[in-house]
């Protein structure tokens, strides 16, 4: 085992007080700016990056490892407990961990994220360090048909957000799918719905309409209710303890598993990210409940914050496999992380593992104890975040429109972004208003436009030719498993009612 | 224990306005007896970018050389620069420079923008980057002939991959037909030219061998070709490039094509001659500097300065060639 020994290497170089003490520094900081809604973890990354410049590499690659947990675990935080999801890959955590959190299970809902963040994330950097090579390879065959068969996989798990009215989730997921229309096509370099505002022309920002949705369309409905006297909340339970109850945790660890399971594959292929891993491990807890934990879903299951939450860490994990054997950025923070090698005069690409194995295992030894002082920090913090939501209401209200103002101007600087939030937060409170579920709309807007690209650009090689798009053995074998698995749905469903 | 309960949201805040404030008021010392007390840089792109980093690199050589008293770089993303390009164009204040480049040259056009680089000052072209025609290892084509001649004979079977549609990729590959003899007319029917959003993502369609060439900038794909899994079949600029010292440029294969994706700056359209000169002056004292030179060592690009009424003309024949490329292409009328 090469790589095992070149890992234990790699520890004896990171495992020092010194780096240590800068791990930590760089979880905690990573999870301060990540809290903050609307900042994301590239965000985060780029505007943490030149703290890291100043010093020498081994050091800034630990600061910049625990950076990358540390925000991711940061989303995960505002996402439960403020319903203001930093990125597109925070959301599912956010329907159902802000509803465990107003029930009074915050406390279990961050718990459960940060420990299956911990187990997901461990299990998947394992993973990278003996399986990086082969899966690199493989990921790196599939062609454009395959993505596309990816996305048709993803767009029916969008079936498990619908909610209880159909047309109504249908209706909102169409106006993601326009929202996500708007802006350059890809393909041609034209503009579609942008009214001439050079503003849009870039599309609208998948996080302002997220925030704008889910904080202010919620600061806005709460504020509408304030008269009609105060709302109820639940007070959290005092003690450690009773953060995750014995049930907690039997609920929680097949979830954490099954995330890591599905994240780390879907995050290595060259195809959406962290986001997909975790649309789809949401609807596979959510068809693998019994009955009666099915109707938990959307009120706050505690597996539907258990298993995005381990996707996605283990999705992040995924990602730098083509990053670091083929120098292939997957993600937008990806594409952030190759900047920061480039800055310590590391070049990404097939060479890497040869020419700078040193400071790649180093890099890989900083993740595991990156992971492990994320947990070090965050679980005794549980509490002191959960202590958010008992802040007056109005105030609290106040603080997350200001937050989320400050997160969409900081995206690109410009105040149309602020207005945009304005409109989609108005927006936002009138669906909820009428019982619109806003998931389905931020859904259709993710995926729309990376299936429509993977679609145009699968036509656009093969001239036209449909059959193009089940030619290769992974597409073909998807759309299978998908015909197979609404019959078998089907076929259950029309038993169930036989016996009934 | 009890202000550090409430306080960890506060401490939030003030970190990211501190964080915030850094990218954007970056002021540096105070007043010099340089000709120009403030500059503002603005980058039309996201921080991290080759935009970004050339503004931040001008950013502290030119407050380090004390070539100005200060400089401040803004970030004004959106649209293929044409965002950025808006504000400058509008800009009252004389001491104001935009970075840009060949990609704004092809952005305006095909976002249709009211702003135009017509309605800049031009300044100086500072750095460029050669770009490189490649095909996957396992590929049946040796030499850019080879390639050519194929897409001669069946159209649109050949997929070219590269950056984004209407970008300098895109552009290179129009000219590439066109040179290779295709009449103008015929080149919107015989390129298939499959757009990803940078060269990044398209390196994982031709690694996968779904597509059967690529064009993209120099170092997105040097390493790949260094370590054998892509094939470089040609370079685009004048002279061959050191990090492929075995790919001959077009114009020695034999095609009348010279391309480089290069970078400069411009100032608001408004100032007037003394202005101009002075920022004129400031640029080509930073880009002489010994601290720039070791910058375009430390990041691998090329020096193209290129000032006065030199730039001007090269300048205005790079967007008219363009022009005429993107029309044959078929993405503007």
């Amino acid at each position: 085992m090469d790589n095992f020994s070149a890992l234990l290497d790699g520890f004896s170089t990171v495992l020092h007080p010194t780096y240590l003490l800068w791990a930590l520094f760089g979880v905690f900081i990573g999870t301060a700016v990540g809290v903050l809604p609307g900042i994301g973890p590239a965000m985060t990354i780029a505007l943490l990056l030149p703290l890291t410049y100043s010093l020498e590499p081994t050091a800034a690659i630990i600061v910049f490892a625990g950076i990358y947990y540390g925000g991711m675990y940061g989303g995960s935080t505002t996402s439960i407990l403020l319903n203001t999801p930093g990125e597109s890959a925070s959301i599912v955590t956010a329907i159902e961990g802000n509803k465990m959190a107003r029930a009074g299970r915050g406390a279990a809902a961050l718990a459960t994220a940060a420990i299956g963040s911990f187990v997901a994330g461990t299990l998947a950097t394992v993973a990278l360090t003996f399986l990086a090579p082969v899966i690199a390879r493989w990921a790196v065959q599939l062609g454009e048909p395959d993505y596309f068969a990816l996305m048709v996989v993803a767009f029916i798990t969008v079936g498990a957000l619908l909610g209880s009215s159909v047309p109504r989730g249908l209706a909102a997921l169409s106006l993601g799918l326009f929202l996500g229309l708007v802006g350059t096509d890809t393909l041609t370099g034209q503009q579609r719905f942008t009214f001439g505002v050079p503003n849009l022309a870039d599309g609208i920002d998948v996080v302002i309409v997220a925030v704008g949705l889910f904080a202010v369309g919620e600061a806005l409905y709460v504020g509408s209710r304030m008269r009609h006297g105060p709302i109820k909340v639940i007070p959290i339970e005092k003690g450690w303890r009773s953060w995750m109850k014995p049930d907690d945790w039997r609920r929680s660890w097949k979830p954490w598993l099954r995330g890591a399971a599905i994240g780390f594959p879907v995050g290595t292929i060259p195809a959406g990210g962290a986001d997909v891993a975790t649309f789809l491990s949401y609807a596979s807890e959510r068809r693998l409940a019994g009955k009666e934990r099915r109707k938990q879903f959307g009120k706050g299951a505690i597996e539907g914050v258990a298993g995005p939450e381990a996707a996605n860490n283990a999705a992040s994990a995924g990602v730098l496999v083509p990053l670091l054997t083929l120098g292939l950025p997957t993600t937008a923070t990806a594409a952030i992380i190759i900047v920061a090698f480039q800055s310590y005069g590391i070049q990404p690409g097939p060479l890497l593992l040869q020419n700078e194995s040193t400071l790649v295992w180093a890099l890989i030894a900083s993740l595991y104890i990156g992971n492990v002082m994320l947990v070090v920090l965050n679980l005794p913090l549980v509490g002191m975040w959960v202590r958010v939501l008992r802040i007056p209401r109005h105030y609290l209200y106040a603080g997350i429109i200001l937050f989320g103002a400050l997160g969409s101007y900081a995206l690109n600087f410009s105040p149309v972004d602020v207005l945009l939030l304005v409109l989609i937060g108005l927006a936002g409170f009138f669906m909820r208003r009428y019982g619109y579920p806003v998931a389905p709309l931020v859904v259709g807007m993710i995926l729309g436009p990376m299936a429509e690209d993977r679609l145009r650009r699968s036509l656009a090689i093969s001239q036209g030719d449909l059959s193009y798009l089940v030619s290769s053995p992974f597409a073909a074998s998807a759309y299978v498993a998908i015909v197979v698995l609404l019959a078998l749905g089907i076929w259950l469903k029309r038993r169930e009612r036989a016996q009934a | 224990m009890r202000i550090m309960r409430t306080g960890a949201a506060p401490v939030g805040i003030v970190l990211a306005l501190a964080l915030a404030g850094c990218s954007s008021l970056e002021a540096g010392g105070g007043g010099s007896d340089a000709a120009i007390d403030e500059l503002s840089i603005v980058v039309p792109a996201g921080p991290g970018g080759g935009w970004d980093q050339t503004g931040r690199a001008m950013q502290a050589n030119l407050q380090d050389e004390g070539l100005v008293g200060s400089a401040t770089v803004t970030n004004v993303d959106g649209a293929g620069g044409t965002v950025g390009l808006a504000n400058i164009a509008n800009a009252s204040d004389p001491n104001t420079l935009l970075v840009m480049g060949l990609v704004m040259v092809g952005a305006v056009e095909t976002n249709q923008s009211q702003a135009r680089i017509e309605h800049t000052t031009p300044i100086a072209r500072l750095t460029e980057e050669q770009e490189v025609i490649v095909v996957p290892a396992e590929s049946p084509y040796e030499t850019i002939d080879d390639l050519l001649a194929d897409i001669e004979k069946n159209g649109k079977d050949v997929s070219i991959t590269g950056g984004s549609a209407g970008g300098t990729d895109h552009i290179l590959a129009g000219m590439l037909l066109k040179a290779a003899g295709m009449p103008p007319s015929n080149i919107g029917n015989k390129l298939n030219y499959i757009a990803y959003s940078g060269g990044g993502e398209s390196l994982a369609a031709l690694l996968g061998n779904n597509v059967n060439a690529g064009i993209s900038g120099i170092s997105e794909y040097a390493e790949q070709v260094q370590a054998g899994e892509l094939r470089a079949l040609a370079v685009s600029g004048e002279e061959r490039v050191d990090a492929l010292p075995d790919t001959p440029t077009l114009t020695e294969a034999g095609y009348d094509v010279v391309l480089t994706n290069w970078r400069g700056v411009v100032a608001p359209g408004s100032i007037d001659d003394e202005e101009r000169e002075a920022l004129t002056t400031a640029v080509t004292k930073l880009a002489e500097s010994d601290a720039w030179q070791a910058t375009l060592e430390e990041k691998d690009w090329d020096d193209a300065f290129l000032a006065g009424e030199e730039f001007d003309t090269y300048l205005d024949g790079n967007i008219a060639e363009s022009l005429t490329v993107l029309k044959d292409i078929g993405l503007i009328r």
